[in-house]
């Protein structure tokens, strides 16, 4: 983005001075973890995961629910501190940013997005903007700008004056990548974009990212649970089990047959869409055989 | 009020169907602007001029405002400056304290229904002077000992609450709510078993911080009261915007760059000192907090850069006007104005909890 740095102070830009050379050179690592382990109470939800989240790339995070997908990505926006390994923004512990240096940089949008008053949709977009601006300052013309491009990027431009609690799950949905997008990241990290839409919304959202990442070489970060949908926009993919990698590479790389019979535990049909040729992804019907075949099961 | 007016055409216009593309001059109304801010502020400022007039004018005894401005020497002055200016601005000054913190509060808990009476923070502050006061009433120093043993309290209180409010490191609305209530019912038990073992002398004045009033003040309470109340008034303004981003929850408002325990951290220790200071020269005020913030951001919008200087405003001029009720009522017996608020913040605090429970229900 050409007018990103213009509303930094010196010292951000100072942070990332030494890491922009390599940023700016296709797919440089703009968030990588590195062995990471984390989790709740005495239990690891996320076990020795190594992956890079790259410039101008999608990187899709899937697998059976409580594989640590959530907690991967808390791991990765700094939310929850690993208990062995370390998390790298630029090529540097994320530790070492302070919490408005990381946002300046890293939008995180939620799985669920509760909001405790009756904040408007265009008061919810242009809280992207707190961390480019001092605390006494109303938003400038080009924040406004910023915002408003944002809500039109999700058709929500109509929706600017209504609160937010008066929204749909979708639409509300959409708000908040909104406001991840007003922050203009490097990076986003995105927990279950495409949760609570429709088709042609998630055919939207994963297309208008990939559109970012391409466009303004933002890293972007998705976790999700439709398979097909990761086979269709991610650049790569990550496949999780019980906290661990199961596979890690692209697409048709990381999503086999084999792999992912064995991570979801039920049989996996991979083939090809005839209509485009991109992968599709199947399950087999074998549940009832299984357990004909299995009592344990 | 225009605010109002404004706020709510930007819904209607809102709730127009999707796909009509908003004009350009609607736009103006979906965030805050500074021209809001002066607007809401200047129409709030003058309601505040009007009852704090008003409040001066009117009281048990009959006096003349002009007479009392001509002439110095007038027994009309003499009421004026002596009594009931300092009375008029004590109640201005504990008014827009309680109102701000209770704002605060509520973003700080994200609930509508947060304010340092309910939550026990008054009950506490009002114990801790009770208590210094009667354990330091031989020492020369006790006036300076209240406030801080107020203070001291308080923010025990608030604390204790807070903490015990927690459920696996999140905080439950209803919990806080009942723990709350618990402590204010714990500390009003305990100041009335001090009551019940201290001479009669001390008798009056525990009654007084129980019932909340304004009889009396001097002018350096006053002083005191009103700049403990600006100067936290001043460093929460200066996390308003913080304020807002923590309406998205903890970790979410991290993410947008807010180091949320240091931020709740300033607010739970300014809340305290502006509760400890409000309590120790007026005693317990309740639904002050809960009434103001409530009314304001339904007609101004949840934006605490507005709504911190609206509830300011707004609470001098609620609480000026409950004291000029308490004075006038039943002239020449007064009402204790901590009755009047209570009175008119109960069924208040019940409908909120009822309108909060219906949205509850509907998400």
């Amino acid at each position: 983005m050409a007018d990103q740095a213009t509303g930094e102070t010196t010292d951000a830009r100072a942070i990332r001075g030494d890491a922009s050379e390599c940023l700016s050179a296709p797919g440089e690592v703009a968030l990588r973890a590195i062995k990471a382990t984390a989790g709740y109470g005495g239990r690891a939800a996320v076990r020795e995961v190594s992956i890079d989240v790259r410039r101008g790339e999608l990187l899709a995070i899937v697998g059976p629910n409580g594989a640590g997908k959530s907690t991967l990505l808390r791991v990765l926006s700094g939310a929850l501190t690993p208990w062995s390994g370390t998390v790298e923004m630029a090529g540097r512990p994320l530790g070492d940013y302070d919490r408005r240096a990381i946002a300046r940089r890293m939008a995180t949008v939620a799985q669920e997005n509760p909001i405790a008053f009756r904040f408007t949709v265009m008061e919810v977009v242009l809280m992207g903007r707190a961390p480019h601006l001092g605390a006494w300052r109303f938003e400038s013309a080009r924040d406004l700008a910023i915002a408003r491009e944002a809500l039109d990027h999700f058709d929500l431009a109509p929706l600017a004056g209504r609160a937010i609690q008066e929204l749909s799950g979708g639409e509300r949905k959409r708000v908040f990548l909104a406001r991840a997008l007003a922050q203009r990241p490097e990076i986003a990290l995105l927990d279950e974009p495409s949760a609570f839409l429709d088709m042609r919304h998630v055919a939207e959202i994963f297309g208008r990212f990939r559109e970012l990442a391409e466009r303004e070489r933002i890293a972007v970060a998705a976790t999700m649970h439709d398979l097909n949908a990761a086979a269709l926009y991610a650049d790569r993919v990550l496949l999780m089990k019980n906290g661990a990698a199961a596979g890690y590479g692209r697409p048709e790389e990381a999503l086999t047959a084999e792999r992912l019979s064995a991570v979801y535990d039920t049989e996996v049909y991979v083939g090809r869409n005839p209509a485009t040729g991109a992968l599709a992804i199947l399950p087999i019907d074998a549940a009832r055989r299984s357990r004909i075949n299995n009592p344990r099961d | 009020m225009s605010g109002a007016a404004s706020r709510q055409t930007r819904r209607s216009e809102g709730a127009g169907e999707s796909g009509v593309s908003v004009h350009p001059e609607a736009s103006a109304h979906d965030y805050l602007t500074p021209a809001r801010v002066a607007a809401a502020l200047a129409i709030l400022g003058a309601i505040l001029a009007a009852t704090m007039l008003a409040a001066l004018a009117c009281g048990s005894a009959h006096l003349s405002l002009v007479t009392a401005m001509r002439d110095a020497a007038s027994p009309d002055r003499a009421i004026l400056m002596g009594v009931r200016m300092p009375r008029v601005m004590m109640g201005a000054a504990v008014g827009a304290a309680l109102a701000v913190v209770g704002a605060a509060l509520q973003a700080l808990v994200r609930n509508p229904l947060a304010e340092g009476g309910i939550l026990g923070i008054s009950g506490g502050g009002a114990f801790g002077a009770v208590l210094a006061m009667i354990l330091f009433s031989r020492f020369a120093g006790v006036d300076a000992i209240v406030p801080a043993a107020a203070f001291g309290a308080a923010l025990f209180s608030t604390f204790a609450v807070y903490r015990l409010a927690q459920v696996d490191g999140r905080l439950e609305p209803l919990t806080l709510l009942l723990i709350g209530v618990i402590f204010n019912a714990f500390w009003g038990a305990a100041i009335m078993l001090i009551n019940s073992v201290v001479n009669f002398y001390f008798t009056h004045s525990i009654l007084f911080w129980l019932m909340g009033s304004f009889e009396a003040p001097t002018w350096r309470e006053v002083a005191i009261v009103a700049a403990l109340g600006l100067g936290g008034f001043a460093i929460l303004m200066g996390r308003a915007r913080d304020l807002n981003l923590l309406s998205l929850g903890d970790e979410e408002a991290t993410h947008l760059g807010v180091e949320v325990d240091p931020l709740r951290r300033t607010v739970f220790v300014v809340t305290s000192v502006m509760i400890g200071a409000a309590v120790s020269v007026s005693g317990i005020i309740t639904f002050v907090g809960l009434i103001v913030p409530h009314v304001l951001r339904s007609m101004l919008g949840p934006d605490h850069r507005l709504l911190l200087p609206a509830a300011l405003l707004g609470g001098a001029a609620f609480t000026v006007a409950a004291d000029l009720i308490a004075r006038i009522a039943i002239a020449p017996a007064e009402l204790p104005v901590g009755a009047i608020t209570a009175l008119c913040g109960g069924p208040f605090f019940i409908y909120v909890l009822r309108q909060e429970g219906r949205r509850a229900a509907v998400l």
